[in-house]
This record gives structure tokens, C-alpha cells and sequence, in this order.
């Protein structure tokens, strides 16, 4: 009595499409003879180092500042959330970038006032930009915990006699320890497939390594480093897996009034976080571009990057609608969803590195804008399959219904109800593939055809040669991105993590 | 002329809707109560299409939509009035009454009749729960189908709104002379709108009949209950009369009950009269109700009565009342379980 959704056959070709990555790599490792050795164990120690102290730091800055922005009653809450969860919209080489410049003997900082400051690079360096540029997803997820919770228990436990700091720590944070870890988790993805950052810092994490081995004809080599690295992003995307959102009854949620000077104290302590991750590097490119003006910069490449973002975005959504249209209708839908998910946990240059080998393989790829249309594809998929599926979940089922028992056939009911009702997800999918796409650096690095420079690769280019005062206007141009692609999250689906005036209902 | 039969619809394995058979007259309005998940919605759904049936034939006008042979729901005709009102929030008021019409003479005339003129260009989100309800009737008439489905149309509602829109939609449906059956779970809705009720539980028709045939005569214990306060008094039924240790009444047999039998007394079957020490029964609770009251006694046998007074009559729980059946029309008598 039950028939297969229409969108079955294409979404199922869609999801094997999307494990394509994985199945190169592994023809290409098995090339190899050096399955680990010293070196690796090495590179693993980094990654791993590097990965935990971004965890331990991003919990240190967003627990506090989740329980300063969903509790504490301040003057404009919602610009202050904003300015703390921006850093979340930027790509971290940026943040790097700036940083190693602006720090350390000769940095601009030394070079400016005079005064010495330490240099940031190496492991220490590394973890404090993942931790500036990821300590946002730490912030939201357990914002959203603590919104979640009834204000009458920590009421009860203050009644009872207990100080307001100690019902904080003993009633209020062993019930978001869900939220804090699945904030974490997704830091330490993050972290894992980074590239600009650790590459910037001089820290030998796999992706650096995987890009220097690329770099030195070592593409199998490369396969087995970009191997070991997904068997990592597959554990950790296990454990997300593992954490489940406890639910609460819903309930009055807590606000506290301070007074106005804990009021600032508390905010002139949480300041130099955002200081050092959006208003550093602002000041930083400003100066630049003072001081050495536009020099070098071509428009040709704000327009390829544009370009070959806008192609990424169109196909992705093109895709992402039987995907998402089969996520909705059922179970082996949401499979076939789930694997096309994939893609977002393969880091940029493990795609960079498979899609290398298939344009080897395949020659009339080879040096093509298609190749790297395709990795910004598979990479962002999931963001466009998200964004279609939420506006046809939330579709209400009953008015297609309603139309077809007017008269319409299923086409007419799709043009007239479906389509209209869902194109604000299709086009708030493509504007956030597309912001994704423009500030993706790794994936560019590897595909880009040659002489095809765009923001990210120029910026990185820049750096390699030392002519730093040249990344002023592709840096700008980068955090102005980074700025539409906020605005985006607060207008679309995702309004509800910033949300402040009312509470969380999800 | 809507007839079903042998309608059956399986979810897997387990049957929600057994072999259902129902014919409407032409402008008839059917009402279908029964509880939560007693397969109310499963029917309309399945008369209009949306859902596979497993079994029987459904047959209207031209067409007849069989297990085998399924009609898609475009081709059926059939109009449905949904719970959540199902307007598309990207049209107006107009453009969804005017959804597949060509001529819009009837999307007016519907718009002026259910007093939705002024509102003509409102988005539906703009529209209280009401307002939505007309529009949603509205559309469903203008396109002129030849059955109606109303799946507990007034449910999203409150309680004031209801009992206006209630008399509007039958006045409508009337007007526009459709066949229409309406599911609720509310029994008061169902035996007031209703020209006929049929009560479903557990997928099965338990009685089709008209209201006061319903209420006056179940045809089981489940029917009984589920269309008001019902108490049963142990009793004897002797020549047409039941003897009960309250009086005594003349009673109807159901599913020919003869001997010892119980008697279904509704609250306004039985007076109470406050009784010093003496009496037949003591007052357990007594809820005011404005008008009336509402009596739970205690008889000395330890039957539980319901019997609802005029507001004057006062009785503290724990006192001694006197109950009698002042009753003269026959009252159902049920075989002792």
C-alpha cells in the first residue's frame, strides 16, 4: 500500500554521489607503503593537542558568556549576543593571519607603539585563534540549554539557602552538560579541518602536512595522512552523535539584575574576546590599506571568486531539493539525507586532495573551474539540504492536501503551494553556500585552475611571499562576507539562537 | 449519493478503520463522534483519497474508488474542511477562496454570505481563528463539490466562538444543499448540528442513527456513556416496566435484555429531595453548575446515581437524600453485566 516517494531515485544518487571522496582516497592510499610513521605520530600529537586545547578554551570563553547572555538582563541583549557569536561567521586564517601579523617582535603592534608584545605561532598560537573563532559554537548550544531550563530550581536553590554562584555550578550546569558537549564537539570538528590556521601558525597538523606532502608530488602519501584524519572526524562525529538534547518541561526562564557596575564589570571582562577576533583584524586590513593603499589587488579576483561561489550555489541547491524532499517523505530518505551530510565533515583539503586525484584520472576535469565547483559542492551541500528541508518541513502537510482536494493535480499543487512556500529556504541555502564557498581557502588552494587567484587564495598567496599590506582590500573584503553571512543567520533559519525577547521553543 | 461499503484502512498491521458502511442522503449532514484515536480523521482521509484504503469501495457521483483501483483526490470532488485550516499563507483571502476557479461569481457570493468582504486582501495569518474557518468553508464551497469533509472544523477554537460558527456552518452547508460529514469528538456538537450521528469506537460503527435515537435509545453501554452523563441502576423488567429499588419506569430492551437488568438513567431522569436521616442514598459531591446542580449519590446498594436539580435544591456532601425516577418515557434497559 505504500509507494516511493517520486524524489527517491535522485536523492539516492545524490547521497552515493557525495561518498564519492571517500572511495578515491582509498584507491589512492592503498598505493602507499607508509601506512604511519615517527613523523605521523607527531602530526597526530599536534592535532590532537591542538584540538583539545581549542575544546578547553572554547568552554572556558562560551560557558560564561552562554550563562552572561541568556540570564543576565542587559542593556541591547541582542547586540551583545551578536557581537559574541560573530566570530562564528568568520574564517579563522583570517583571524591567524592577523594575529601572526600583528604580534611579536616586528609585528604592527610592536611597530606602532613601540611597546614589545610575544609573537603567537606554534601549538600555543594555534589554540588561541581556534579557540577566538570557535568558542561560538560552545556559546549557542548551550545557550540554548540554558534557555531551556526552569528558572524555579535555581529559585528553590537560592530560597534553600545556597549562594547564586554555587546553584549556578551545582543546579544549573550538570543539566547543560549535553549542550556544552555538543558545542564542544562541533569546535573540535572545526579545529580538525582547519587548514589556514595551524598552516599560518607553522603547526604540523595533518591538513598542513596533507598540503605540504601535496605540494611535494606526495598525492598518496597525502590519501593515507587525509585517511587517518576523517578516522578521526568520524570519532568525533560519532560522540556528536552520542550526545542527545536532554528536554526539560518548559518552564519561566531565569533572569538576573545586577547591578550597573557588575553590569560593566561583567562586559568589560568579556571584551577583549571580541576585540582580539573581529576588531584586531578590522584594524589590522584598515591599516594596510591606508598605509599601502590597493596596490596588487585585481578585481578579477573578488569576480572569480564570486563566480565560481554563484555556479557552487546553484548546483547545490539544484541537488539539495529531491535530497531534501526525500529527507521529509521518510526513513530511507533521511538515510540518504544523513550520508549527503557527509561532505561537511570532510575537511576542505581532504576534498581538495580526492578531487585532485579524480581530475588526474579524468583529464577533461583536470585544471577546470567544473573540479572546483564540485568540491565547494559536496563540501556545502549539507547547508543548502538543511536549509531547503527546514521550509518544507515546515511546510504544513494539509495544504497540499487542500489543494489536491480543490482540483489540483500533484504537479499544480507543486508549483502553486510547494515551490512558492519553500523558495525562501532555496534562496537563503544558496546565499549561505555561496558566503561559504567565497572564504573557502584549502579546496581553492589545491583545485583553482592555474592563474584562477581568488579572495582566499590571493590572501593566502600574499602571505607565503610576505607582502602583508596587499591582503588589506581581499581581507576586507573577506570580513565583509563574513558580515552578510551573519546577517543571513539572524534573518533565517537560524533567527532562534539569537533570539533574546522570547523563549527558546525549540 | 455518498455511499461506502465495506470500508477497511490498515496503518502496517494494525486495523484502524473495520468494515465501515454508510450511504448519505442528498443534503445530509452526518456527524461522526467517537473518542481520541477511534479512526474519525482515518475515514475522511480515506474518502478523500489521501490515505490507501484495504478494503470495500467508496462510490460518489461518477466515480467508485476501490483498494484496487484508487481515485486520486483531485479527481474525486470531494471538499474537506481542515482542523488547522489549511489556508496557503502566501495568497489573500480572495486568492484562496478563488484557488482553481475560472468564473468567481460563487467565491463571491460565498465571501459575502460568510461575512468575509472586508477581508477580501488579508493574508490568512492576519486572520483570527474564526475568520480562518469561514475562509476555509468558503473555498471549499466555492469550488462547488458534490460531498463535504469537515475534520473537527471547530476544535482550534474557543469555547464562545464555537457555539456561533457551529449553527453558521450548518446554515452554509444547508444553504449550498452538500452532503457533509462531520467529524468531532464533542458530543454536545454532534447531537445538535447533526441531522443524523454515527458513534465509532475502536474503527467500528457502534450506532448510526438520529440524535435522539442515540441519546435515548444506545445501542450499547460505550454509546451510552459517551453522549452524556450516564448512571445504571440494577433493576428487574417485568411486562415493558423496570422495577428498581428507586421506582420504577417503562424501559426499552436493548439487544433484548429480559430479567435482571440494568437501567440507563440520564441526571434529569431522577428528583432528589433532601431527606433528613432518612432517604434512599447519601450525597458523595455536588458541583454548581448556575442553573442547575449536579448530584453524585451514593444509594444504600452502592449504585452511584448523577442527578442534575434546579439550583434550589441544596444538599451538603455526606447528607441523606431521597431519589426517585420521575421519568414517563421509556428509558434503555441493558442486559446485566
Amino acid at each position: 500500500m505504500t509507494r516511493l516517494p517520486g524524489s527517491y531515485p535522485l536523492a539516492l544518487l545524490i547521497a552515493l554521489f557525495a561518498l564519492v571522496p571517500v572511495g578515491v582516497l582509498v584507491s589512492l592510499a592503498s598505493d602507499t607503503a607508509q601506512l604511519f610513521d615517527t613523523h605521523n605520530l607527531k602530526v597526530l600529537g599536534n592535532t590532537l593537542a591542538l584540538m583539545g586545547l581549542t575544546v578547553l578554551g572554547s568552554i572556558l570563553i562560551g560557558v560564561p558568556l552562554a550563562l552572561l547572555t541568556a540570564y543576565v538582563y542587559l542593556p541591547w541583549r541582542r547586540l551583545w549576543l551578536i557581537v559574541f557569536a560573530a566570530p562564528l561567521a568568520m574564517p579563522s586564517y583570517i583571524g591567524a593571519f592577523t594575529l601572526y601579523a600583528a604580534f611579536g617582535p616586528g609585528g604592527e603592534i610592536n611597530h606602532l607603539t613601540g611597546i614589545p608584545t610575544p609573537g603567537f605561532y606554534g601549538l600555543p598560537g594555534a589554540a588561541l585563534v581556534m579557540t577566538l573563532y570557535t568558542y561560538p559554537f560552545v556559546l549557542l548550544t548551550t545557550r540554548a540549554s540554558l534557555l531551556g531550563l526552569d528558572a524555579s530550581l535555581v529559585n528553590a536553590a537560592r530560597t534553600l539557602g545556597m549562594s547564586l554562584g554555587m546553584s549556578l555550578w551545582k543546579v544549573v550546569l550538570p543539566r547543560v552538560f549535553n549542550g556544552i558537549a555538543a558545542g564542544a564537539l562541533l569546535a573540535a570538528l572545526y579545529t580538525l579541518s582547519d587548514f589556514g590556521t595551524p598552516a599560518i601558525m607553522r603547526l604540523d597538523t595533518f591538513t598542513r602536512v596533507i598540503y605540504v606532502e601535496y605540494n611535494a608530488f606526495g598525492l598518496s602519501q597525502a590519501a593515507m595522512l587525509s585517511l587517518q584524519l576523517l578516522v578521526i572526524v568520524g570519532l568525533v562525529l560519532f560522540l556528536e552523535s552520542r550526545v542527545k538534547a536532554t528536554r526539560e518541561r518548559p518552564g519561566r526562564r531565569l533572569t538576573l539584575w545586577p547591578s550597573r557596575w557588575q553590569v560593566n564589570a561583567l562586559l568589560t571582562a568579556a571584551l577583549p574576546v571580541p576585540l582580539l577576533s573581529i576588531v584586531l583584524p578590522l584594524a589590522i586590513f584598515g591599516l594596510w590599506l591606508v598605509r599601502e593603499g590597493t596596490g596588487g589587488f585585481e578585481f578579477s579576483y573578488a569576480w572569480n571568486s564570486a563566480y565560481a561561489s554563484f555556479l557552487a550555489a546553484v548546483v547545490a541547491v539544484v541537488l539539495a531539493v529531491p535530497v531534501a524532499h526525500a529527507a521529509v517523505s521518510g526513513k530511507a530518505g533521511r538515510l540518504m539525507e544523513r550520508v549527503t551530510y557527509f561532505g561537511f565533515g570532510v575537511p576542505g583539503i581532504v576534498m581538495g586532495t580526492a578531487l585532485v586525484y579524480v581530475g588526474l584520472k579524468l583529464p577533461f576535469l583536470y585544471q577546470t573551474l567544473g573540479l572546483l565547483v564540485l568540491a565547494y559542492v559536496l563540501r556545502f551541500l549539507p547547508l543548502a539540504v538543511g536549509s531547503v528541508r527546514s521550509s518544507a518541513e515546515s511546510l504544513d502537510p494539509s495544504l497540499v492536501k487542500a489543494a489536491r482536494l480543490l482540483g489540483a493535480s500533484p504537479k499544480e499543487a507543486f508549483t502553486r503551494i510547494t515551490l512558492p512556500l519553500t523558495l525562501r529556504g532555496m534562496i537563503a541555502g544558496a546565499a549561505l553556500v555561496f558566503l561559504e564557498a567565497m572564504r573557502e581557502l584549502p579546496a581553492t588552494l589545491l583545485l583553482g585552475p592555474t592563474g584562477f587567484e581568488t579572495l582566499a587564495t590571493y590572501l593566502w598567496r600574499v602571505y607565503e611571499a610576505g607582502y602583508f599590506g596587499r591582503a588589506a582590500v581581499p581581507g576586507l573584503l573577506l570580513v565583509l562576507m563574513s558580515g552578510l553571512g551573519l546577517a543571513l543567520m539572524l534573518t533565517g533559519e537560524r533567527r532562534g539562537e539569537f533570539d533574546v525577547t522570547e523563549d527558546s521553543k525549540r | 449519493m455518498l455511499s461506502v461499503h465495506n470500508l477497511s484502512v490498515d496503518y502496517g498491521s494494525t486495523r484502524v478503520v473495520d468494515k465501515l458502511n454508510l450511504a448519505l442522503a442528498d443534503d445530509e449532514i452526518l456527524m461522526l463522534v467517537g473518542p481520541t484515536g477511534c479512526g474519525k480523521t482515518t475515514i475522511l482521509q480515506a474518502l478523500a483519497g489521501l490515505i490507501p484504503i484495504s478494503e470495500g469501495e467508496i462510490t460518489l457521483g461518477a466515480w467508485r474508488a476501490s483498494a484496487k483501483k484508487p481515485v486520486p483526490p483531485e479527481k474525486r470532488n470531494v471538499g474537506m474542511v481542515f482542523q488547522d485550516f489549511a489556508l496557503f499563507p502566501h495568497l489573500t483571502v480572495q486568492q484562496n477562496v478563488c484557488f482553481r476557479l475560472k468564473d468567481t461569481a460563487l467565491a463571491d457570493h460565498w465571501i459575502d454570505l460568510l461575512g468575509l468582504s472586508a477581508l477580501r486582501h488579508a493574508k490568512p495569518a492576519t486572520l483570527s481563528g474564526g475568520q480562518k474557518q469561514r475562509v476555509a468553508l468558503a473555498r471549499t464551497l466555492a469550488h462547488e463539490p458534490v460531498f463535504i469533509l469537515l475534520d473537527e472544523p471547530l476544535s482550534n477554537l474557543d469555547a464562545a466562538l464555537k457555539d456561533n460558527l457551529r449553527w453558521e456552518i450548518r446554515h452554509a452547508l444547508k444553504t449550498a444543499g452538500v452532503p457533509a460529514l462531520w467529524v468531532t469528538h464533542d458530543q454536545e456538537e454532534a447531537l445538535s448540528v447533526g441531522d443524523r450521528v454515527g458513534i465509532l469506537n475502536g474503527g467500528k460503527l457502534e450506532q448510526l442513527d438520529t440524535p435522539e435515537t442515540c441519546f435515548c435509545e444506545p445501542a450499547s453501554r460505550f454509546v451510552a456513556r459517551f453522549l452524556g452523563e450516564a448512571s445504571f441502576i440494577p433493576g428487574k423488567l417485568e411486562q415493558g416496566r423496570v422495577v428498581t429499588a428507586i421506582g420504577d419506569a417503562p424501559g426499552t430492551p436493548v439487544d433484548g435484555a429480559t430479567g435482571e437488568v440494568d437501567l440507563l438513567l440520564r441526571p434529569d431522569d431522577v428528583a432528589l429531595t433532601p431527606a433528613g436521616a432518612a432517604g434512599n442514598g447519601a450525597v458523595t459531591w455536588a458541583r454548581y453548575e448556575g442553573g442547575t446542580r449536579l448530584f453524585a449519590v451514593n444509594l444504600d446498594d452502592g449504585t452511584q446515581v448523577k442527578v442534575r436539580v434546579s439550583h434550589e435544591v441544596r444538599a451538603e456532601p455526606g447528607s441523606r437524600v431521597q431519589l426517585k425516577v420521575i421519568t414517563t418515557h421509556p428509558l434503555a434497559v441493558f442486559n446485566r453485566e
